[in-house]
């Protein structure tokens, strides 16, 4: 048996999408640019897919600029808006893509403010109010945290945004087709493929009307003349039908999955949930404690369940997940800390037997821990 | 990232647990750094009868653990000491640099014990 719980990472690409990809292979691959027949084919199908795109977000074509994926939209997005004297405000749980682009943006002088997150990972709003400067140019808040599935108020940060006139930039890859989010939410809003059983390999900055950005990729004049390059049509063509696939009922579906498989592990003692319960219908994180998570998730590979963890031991700088120190968890529930992800593909049957090994798992690492609850180390 | 001896290791690991009755025990490592041994020892005529290893940590973590049981179980306490974690990590066929460190911890955890146990032995 295969269990796939790692939709966060990436999902499987859904068969309709292939389908729908296929023909712009071998028979429509023309270049968009191109005036021929071919040529006109593919911007048939470009700008059918940009609209399909526009409408699930509530903009107009001219709103969506393609990119090369979610990391890409949230480089355009911030560096396309912001200057060397320029102060920026951002969440200390946002995801690398976004920290270690204004990581770089320092080095040339711009002021940065981290904001918090309480202990279940929600931004606190008196101290984004009290830290909008004179010259805060950008709010950069993610929608949905991909370890933890916090949703953020977003509306009301775009609302408090508009007041101070600084632009918004929210990244929503996570809730993109999982949580409602609309061109009512943010004037920059990156979007990606993959997330939402797409091909990897092509995403979307949505970006309202009036706003400029300064282009990271220099060439043709794709894209408004703010991304260059031949645009990706299979990957676009799969990218729109991945949208049009989106249903409330799969959604809901994945929610009540989501709060059964969350119920079911909480019973296992020594566990906690981290994030709230009201969460992205797709994500469940657990602290188990006394034991640690790249453990668990080997011994979980040998079973065929496929997940991943915010361990130190897991990555390669043995530096804990960023999010998961942001939530102030102590150290023995930062290790053992398992993110679990479905999709509308994953199965009842197959949580159960997940939950199954699980408790088996997790039972074999604590015989042999030295930290069970009973022992000295804690108290 | 790991060879299939420390694959190997991890999925069948030996002698790992608490070993009731231990005649002494080290620990090393802390819950911060993510690692944490416990090593047990039982000593007769001077030589290691038997040794468990409760451990805390990631698949390198355990699988060192286990080595480590396996290298040393028989000897005596002065050849026990030699062993090295160079050793640990060659019997393994290798360990990814970043996880150098557990095997220097399954060594340090043994000395301990052994330290603790002559010291226990020394008339008071």
């Amino acid at each position: 048996m295969k269990i796939y719980l790692d939709n966060g990472a990436t999902t499987k690409v859904d068969n309709k999408v292939v389908e729908a990809m296929l023909p712009f292979f071998e028979e429509k691959y023309g270049n968009a640019s191109s005036l021929h027949i071919f040529g006109q084919e593919a911007y048939k199908s470009l700008d059918g897919a940009r609209k399909t795109i526009a409408a699930k977000l509530n903009a107009q074509s001219e709103e969506i600029i393609f990119t090369s994926g979610g990391s890409e939209a949230n480089n355009l997005a911030i560096k396309g808006i912001i200057n060397r004297e320029d102060h920026i405000i951002t969440v200390k749980t946002e995801h690398p893509s976004v920290l270690n682009t204004i990581k770089e943006l320092e080095k040339q002088g711009v002021e940065t403010t981290y904001l918090n997150v309480t202990k279940e990972g929600y931004i606190d709003f008196n101290e984004l109010i009290a830290s909008f400067k004179e010259n805060t140019k950008l709010v950069s808040i993610m929608h949905a945290n991909n370890e933890i599935g916090v949703i953020q108020d977003i509306r009301k940060v775009y609302n408090l945004c508009k007041k101070k006139k600084i632009i918004f930039h929210t990244d929503a890859v996570q809730s993109f087709g999982k949580a409602y989010i609309s061109s009512e939410d943010a004037d920059l809003i990156s979007i990606s493929a993959h997330k939402i059983h797409g091909p990897k390999g092509v995403g979307t900055l949505y970006v309202k009307k009036g706003i400029r950005l300064k282009p990271q990729i220099f060439g043709g004049d794709q894209e408004g003349k703010q991304r260059a390059g031949t645009e990706n049509i299979p990957g676009i063509v799969g990218f729109a039908k991945a949208t049009e696939l989106i249903t409330e009922k799969e959604i809901k579906q994945m929610e009540s999955l989501r709060d059964y498989f969350i119920n079911e592990l909480l019973k296992i003692k020594d566990t906690k949930l981290n994030g709230p319960r009201e969460r992205l219908c797709n994500n469940i994180n657990i602290s188990f404690k006394y034991i640690e998570g790249e453990a668990i998730l080997t011994l979980l590979d040998f079973e065929g369940i496929a997940v991943s963890t915010g361990s130190a031991c897991s990555s390669k700088s043995l530096e804990p997940s960023h999010v998961l120190k942001a939530l102030n968890l102590n150290q023995k529930e930062i290790h053992g800390t398992i993110r679990f992800t479905i999709s509308k593909f994953t199965t009842k049957e197959e949580l159960d037997y997940s939950i199954d090994k699980i408790k088996m798992v997790v039972e074999k690492l604590r015989k042999i821990s030295p930290l069970r609850g009973d022992k000295d180390v804690y108290r | 990232m790991y060879t299939d001896k420390v694959i190997e290791e991890f999925k069948n690991p030996s002698n790992l647990g608490k070993l009731e009755n231990a005649d002494a025990r080290g620990e090393v490592g802390n819950v911060t750094c993510g690692d944490m041994l416990y090593v047990y020892i039982k000593v007769k005529n001077n030589k290691i009868t038997d040794i468990k290893v409760e451990t805390f940590g990631c698949v390198a973590a355990v699988a060192t653990s286990s080595m480590l049981t396996k290298l040393v179980k028989g000897k005596t306490l002065e050849e026990a000491e030699k062993v090295t974690k160079e050793q640990i990590a060659k019997e393994l066929g290798g360990l990814p640099p970043i996880k150098l460190h557990c095997s220097t911890l399954a060594v340090d955890g043994l000395k301990k014990a052994i330290e603790n146990y002559r010291t226990k032995m020394q008339p008071s």
